[in-house]
């Protein structure tokens, strides 16, 4: 075949060419434009719309921004920097007001020379996540895990340190009535045992126990008052707490909901929906002004007790809604496969369901910390001083007054540095633990 | 054949019997849950003895004595409290409905967008997203106000030959630091009959529609329905609008004085929330949108042009059904969560409910207790309101499965 075509065409080539360079319009920076940013008429406009919205963003803000001014006790300073530097009126930032607020804008009103207990408990908390965010870490850092949140406590409040000792002593009590009493009276009275005793404990003696060790060993730290925190390390506070207590509560309330028991079912379902239907301002109006009303006469307990509190419920709520949606999506064929290995209730549910369950729901869980570190600025309406509450007292000073961009710009950075690193994680972590080999 | 031992009751069983056991459980619970309540309401009627406050809802039929300067029904200081709360909720409502419908539009431009194959401009709807998403809506609310009253001039800036500042749109709208300022519809003889001339012309364009596809399936004809739409849309109210000599016309804003007056007034704390609260549900709803056109395979577009049909009836047949069945649920919860947002007005002193009944008033008569239960259940019968639509829908879009 190849003989005759070779005879009868009139010419075959028979050495090959050397390879040719591709056209200059199909390389490189300009087949990328083509295909990327002008492939159509539509496509062009919008490319050039962009380019525009981009330029005018930019040509507004960027000169600002860069050409800001740092070192100025006042406005009326800054401004005579400004046309000194710039001439009169020309446009750029004064970053000197974070500079010169610095220390209020992140510790509220905290005793100046105690600033190094918040960042030593903000660098603990960073300790004992890291074996719970990152599997390559020591497991050893768990015992870190286990004292942060009782050593944190103390750190930012102060006070005596038999305290949260006496207060960590009722989950000490907890555990050992469990691990030693299942084996004396069996499991189920151990179980109620190991949550009713630390209660009793604390409601009556906690108080007697801390007092009596102080009286012994007196050892404290400078007491702080809930009042002089603020800032973002109150954001970071409240946000902090309640996203690590709604976790637990809401997988309970997930579970409630999913329950065959009629009575616990219907008082989850109850709770949860009247929880998210109303917004959280108005939670936090309740929390300041109706509280009072529901606990004993007399009863009378911090503001930012009360926030938490309420901030923890509210993210309970949603957060069961989350882990709900992981467990319906979890195939029936799991919760029958536990049933058929002969595993109880609680049995199944720890080693089966929830862990499939929660890795199902992780995008969501994260979206919900997201949210509620999000809605910590709302505590600035019940009188807490966060970020935004500074930003007004700030403004409300004659040095700064009339300061708008640079406060706001700058509280944005933060809330979008922390909220965009945990949606990072939360994608990490989807990528680590996925199983399906997709 | 032998009955089987009876068994004797034993207490234990009530634990250890999985027959009795959940009985047990939920019997426990509900003495618990019951003991909590008392115990709730037990303290609260102590508390308000104490303070010599009784339980009663007479203070709604009461004079307010506060004035409203955003209403959407008539209303003036004398008018009660009820009345107050009324106009509290309407300007909630309308609130939540323009900011539904910007977010809506915003949202799925910037969903569609964001998956565009022009590099830039998806890029830029991500941040956008980004954005939004991870920055509090409250401090996007005080940003566009703070844009609104302090980068927009004063109403005296217009005045003059050579004004700082200009209308825009063919001097129709002035965005002042006091509000926006744009025409009003003055309804004229007539009016009425060119609004039922416009509904007729919306049946019309219904009942085509519905002859349209009929039409297609019997016997295969495509119908150009678009154009005919369009037309039916417009052309009967326009040349009704001429017949019956021009019964709807346009009061402009004018500066008098010193503020604008006529046309109608947009408050700049209104504009800043409905603004603000919108874009931030926009970026919520474009991821939304995005992940629910990802949601369906790329399978479906390769069958739907294996099949023959052309781009555009691809999105409309294929892709958009499949996609809208994973994007309707959590575009109605964002719908929820910008009606509980607008809660928010009170950064910007907007009237809503919450400023109104649940702020004002409270103070006013110290009925705390009352005052936030009534905001609770508004909020409550709204939300559970949405999600019953919402409920509906899901059901009726259901995949039907054996």
């Amino acid at each position: 075949m190849s003989d005759t075509r070779a005879h009868s065409a009139s010419y075959v080539r028979e050495t090959m060419l050397p390879e040719a360079e591709p056209p200059v319009t199909q390389t490189g920076a300009i087949k990328w434009m083509r295909e990327n940013l002008f492939s159509s008429i539509t496509n062009a406009i919008l490319t050039l719309l962009s380019v525009y919205v981009i330029y005018y963003v930019l040509s507004h803000t960027l000169g600002w921004m860069l050409f800001g001014i740092w070192d100025a006790g006042s406005l009326s300073e800054c401004r005579e920097i400004r046309d000194e530097l710039y001439g009169e009126g020309a446009s750029v930032a004064c970053w000197a007001v974070l500079a010169d607020r610095w220390d209020q804008l992140m510790f509220g009103f905290y005793p100046q020379d105690l600033y190094w207990r918040p960042v030593l408990a903000l660098g603990i908390f960073f300790v004992a996540v890291a074996p719970i965010l990152f599997e390559n870490v020591s497991r050893k850092l768990f015992y870190v895990t286990a004292i942060a949140p009782f050593l944190c406590f103390w750190l930012i409040w102060g006070g005596s340190i038999w305290t949260p000792v006496a207060v960590a002593l009722g989950f000490v009590i907890g555990w050992a009535v469990f691990r030693f009493g299942s084996e004396i009276v069996g499991a189920l009275l151990a179980t109620i045992g190991a949550i009713l005793l630390p209660i009793l404990y604390w409601l009556l003696l906690a108080g007697t126990v801390g007092q009596g060790l102080h009286a012994i060993l007196p050892i404290g730290i400078e007491f702080v008052d809930s009042d002089s925190i603020g800032g973002f390390m109150l954001a970071i506070i409240i946000g902090v707490t309640s996203i690590i207590l709604s976790f637990p509560l809401g997988i309970v309330l997930a579970l409630g909901r999913q329950s065959d028991l009629f009575i616990i079912n219907k008082s989850c379902v109850f709770f949860i929906e009247v929880i998210r239907s109303v917004p959280l301002i108005v939670w936090l109006f309740t929390a300041s002004l109706l509280l009072n009303y529901f606990l004993p006469p007399g009863t009378n307990f911090d503001l930012l007790l009360r926030v938490i509190i309420m901030v923890t419920f509210f993210a309970s709520a949603y957060m069961a809604e989350v882990i709900r949606g992981g467990l319906a999506a979890l195939p029936r064929g799991q919760y029958e496969g536990a049933d058929s290995l002969g595993l109880n209730y609680w049995q199944s549910m720890q080693l089966i369901v929830l862990p499939q369950a929660l890795k199902i729901s992780i995008p969501g869980i994260v979206n919900t910390f997201i949210g509620i570190f999000k809605d910590t600025t709302l505590v600035v309406f019940v009188g807490l001083s966060d970020p935004i509450g500074f930003s007004n007292l700030i403004r409300a000073t004659t040095d700064w007054n009339g300061i708008y961009w640079e406060l706001f710009i700058f509280i944005g950075a933060c809330f979008f540095v922390c909220c965009f690193a945990m949606s990072k994680y939360s994608q990490f972590l989807e990528r680590k633990l996925r199983t399906d080999h997709r | 054949m032998t009955e089987p031992p009876a068994e004797s009751f034993r207490l234990s069983q009530l634990i250890y019997d999985t027959r009795y056991r959940s009985l047990t459980i939920q019997v426990v619970a509900f003495i618990l849950i019951m003991a909590g309540l008392v115990w709730l309401a037990n303290n609260t009627v102590q508390n308000l003895q104490a303070l010599g406050k009784d339980f009663n809802f007479g203070f709604l039929g009461s004079r307010a004595g506060y004035d409203i300067n955003q209403r959407l029904v008539e209303y003036t200081n004398d008018s009660t409290h009820a009345r107050a709360a009324l106009v509290g909720i309407l300007n909630t409502l309308l609130v939540a409905f323009v900011g539904c419908i910007i977010a809506t539009v915003v949202g799925v431009i910037a969903g569609v967008l964001r998956l565009s194959n022009n590099w830039i401009v998806a890029r830029l709807m991500a941040v956008y997203v980004e954005g939004f998403r991870n920055i509090p809506t409250l401090l996007w609310i005080l940003i566009v106000f703070a844009i609104m009253t302090e980068a927009t001039p004063q109403p005296r800036d217009f005045r003059g030959e050579d004004a700082e500042a200009s209308m825009i749109l063919f001097d129709t709208v002035a965005i002042t630091n006091r509000g926006v300022y744009t025409p009003a519809p003055v309804w004229g003889d007539g009016a009425l009959t060119l609004v039922a001339v416009f509904l007729a012309s919306l049946v019309g364009i219904w009942a085509f529609r519905r002859y349209a596809r009929k039409r297609q399936e019997q016997t295969g004809d495509i119908l150009p329905v678009f154009w005919i739409s369009l037309g039916l849309f417009f052309i009967p109210s326009i040349i009704f609008y001429f017949i019956l000599g021009r019964p709807v016309t346009l009061e402009y804003p004018e500066l008098t004085g010193f503020n604008f007056s006529g046309g109608t007034h947009l408050r700049s704390s209104f504009i800043a929330l409905t603004l603000a609260l919108a874009l931030y549900t926009g970026a919520f709803i474009a991821e939304n949108v995005r992940s629910g056109i990802l949601a369906v395979s790329r399978g479906q577009t390769e069958a739907a042009f294996a099949l023959g049909l052309r781009p555009n009836r691809t999105m409309n047949l294929v892709i958009l059904p499949q996609a809208l069945r994973v994007i309707i649920p959590p575009l109605i919860s964002q719908y929820l969560n910008l009606t509980k947002n607008s809660s928010l007005a009170i950064a910007v002193g907007y009237m809503d409910v919450r400023s109104t009944l649940g702020g004002i008033t409270i103070n006013q008569t110290g009925r705390e207790l009352e005052g936030m239960l009534l905001l609770g259940l508004f909020y409550l019968v709204t939300s559970l309101i949405i999600s019953a639509v919402m409920n509906v829908y899901n059901a009726s879009i259901k995949l039907k499965e054996r």
